[in-house]
């Protein structure tokens, strides 16, 4: 096979091959991320131990990704909680500690999730009063580190003129400020904070 | 499964975003973030996570007008303050679009930034060029300031352009149909549903139809010029710039009339207060002067009354006036 000279390689921005957001991100930005919450319920009910759900959403994205890069499911949710399903059904038997019947089969599974959740009919209001609360439970120096860079468009620097603190603390309020946001924002952060 | 817990995974994204967006990154440290990025899907998808949450809460800029620079620590009453700015920004949240930090994914779309003020609100804003920018009541624009070209576009409202001059990176207002072009001015531009008045009141400065198909000549402006151009039509006007002086005296609040009509009068009060002020057309055609704080209109309602003799009635968030 004669390689043409115009055959569609991708010339660009060397970084860009590694670092281009493939349709998988988007997807999953779009179609996984909302359902967190809904996915965290569902794993807190059927699991009895409750310090591993973090981890379990994390081996489902895992699994999320890696049927997603082969081929994008065409039911996100129904995907999402039959992907969930076996995965407890394979740390049950791994660790042999529940009967797998406990948990419901995809059928009924189906059935059960198919109502739209609550992020599908949020409307701007309600995303706006959501974003507002999700900024007032931060801790106070991680929320104003947040507002100044999200809000007022500031960088590190200016935040650590604006705030008199060292870059470093800056860089530690802010990076802990949009992590708790994040879990803020899709499931539900541990109430118990962790430790 | 990997190997680190989710809780860690999670901190490490939040911590490579945070650094990556608001301190200096090198070529070098983008490479270091590449390696990690996908060294596991596990961080993929965290790192995916927290942009997509950073991306989402750019809906809070439509707050930004209740935050004065000079108070920008975040204030204690941070929640009865959105309350209070909630109607408004609900309707700001469906139309703001900016982007905030850089995405993951690199595009061509260089940073925007938006900037809202509600009813009765004013702000001023200064840009990391020197330009200053005075907001007047209900005026959204948004910036985009590159080390190209320095570019706002007046979306609503009224704003005040203090430019500071630079021949090589021209200042450009988009501003619905037309596009002004600063040669170094301090100009006024005010845009409602039907049209555009630009004011210049120093320097000079180039107005445009951007999309022009009665191939409309450009309008080069003099200080004292006033512009008022629409979809298909474009005149200039002659005014003192003293008057056009005394048009800013919403920078400091005020509304100065000078025997202007208490129709006039009520329009003015009426852009800058959610409370109304209503005149009936008997006594519309009066006229007044004097200078008010823009925001106190029963102040203004009790000189009419002194005054002119007419009638104030109190309804709710009305102030109506009436021949007695």
């Amino acid at each position: 096979m004669t390689e043409t000279p115009d055959s569609k390689r991708d010339t660009a921005d060397p970084r860009s091959a590694a670092m281009t957001a493939s349709d998988v991100d988007v997807w999953f930005a779009r179609e996984v991320l909302p359902l967190e919450a809904a996915l965290m319920q569902f794993l807190q009910h059927h699991w009895r131990n409750r310090s591993d759900v973090e981890d379990l959403v994390q081996d489902v994205y895992i699994r999320m990704y890696e049927a997603a890069q082969k081929e994008i499911p065409e039911h996100p949710r129904k995907f999402l909680f039959t992907t969930a399903r076996n995965l407890l059904i394979d740390r049950a038997r791994r660790a042999q500690i529940i009967p797998i019947e406990a948990l419901p089969d995809p059928e009924t599974l189906d059935i059960a999730l198919d109502t739209p959740g609550p992020e599908r009919n949020a409307i701007a209001r309600d995303e706006l009063r959501r974003l507002q609360e999700a900024l007032d439970r931060l801790p106070a120096r991680n929320r104003e580190a947040v507002v100044l860079a999200r809000i007022e468009g500031l960088t590190g620097r200016e935040i650590s003129q604006r705030m008199g603190l060292a870059e470093a603390t800056v860089s530690h309020h802010l990076s802990n400020g949009i992590a708790a946001l994040t879990d803020m924002l899709y499931g539900d952060a541990p109430k118990d904070g962790g430790k | 499964m990997s190997d680190l817990s989710a809780r860690e995974v999670k901190a490490a994204a939040a911590d490579w975003f945070e650094r990556r967006n608001f301190w200096n990154w090198t070529a070098e440290n983008e490479s270091e973030f590449a390696g990690w990025l996908n060294a596991s899907l596990a961080h993929r998808a965290a790192y995916v996570r927290v942009e997509a949450a950073w991306k989402r809460a750019e809906r809070l800029t439509v707050m930004k007008s209740s935050l004065h620079p000079q108070t920008a620590r975040v204030p204690q009453s941070s929640r009865s303050r959105v309350w209070f700015f909630g109607a408004a920004a609900a309707v700001a949240a469906t139309i703001v679009a900016a982007i905030g930090a850089t995405s993951l994914w690199p595009t061509a779309e260089p940073e925007t930034q938006t900037y809202a003020t509600m009813v009765g609100g004013r702000e001023t804003l200064a840009l990391t060029d020197g330009t200053k920018i005075d907001l007047n009541t209900d005026t959204q624009l948004r910036t985009q300031i590159t080390a190209r070209e320095r570019k706002v576009w007046l979306d609503k409202g009224e704003a005040y352009f203090q430019v500071k001059h630079d021949a090589a990176h021209p200042f450009i207002v988009i501003a619905g149909t037309h596009r002004i072009t600063d040669l170094g001015t301090k100009f006024v531009i005010r845009r409602d549903a039907a049209q555009i008045e630009v004011s210049l009141v120093e320097g000079r400065a180039q107005v445009d139809a951007i999309n022009s198909k009665t191939n409309a000549p450009s309008v080069e402006m003099m200080p004292g010029d006033v512009v008022v151009a629409s979809a298909n039509r474009i005149e200039t006007l002659k005014r003192p710039v003293a008057t056009l002086s005394q048009d800013l005296s919403w920078r400091q609040g005020l509304l100065v009339f000078k025997r202007t009509t208490l129709g006039e009068a009520a329009n003015q009060f009426n852009r800058y207060n959610r409370e109304k002020l209503i005149v009936d057309r008997s006594t519309a055609q009066l006229k007044i002067g004097g200078t008010f704080q823009s925001d106190n209109i029963s102040d203004f309602a009790e000189v009419a009354r002194e005054v002119l003799g007419v009638r104030i009635q109190r309804h709710g968030e009305q102030t109506e006036i009436s021949h007695q």
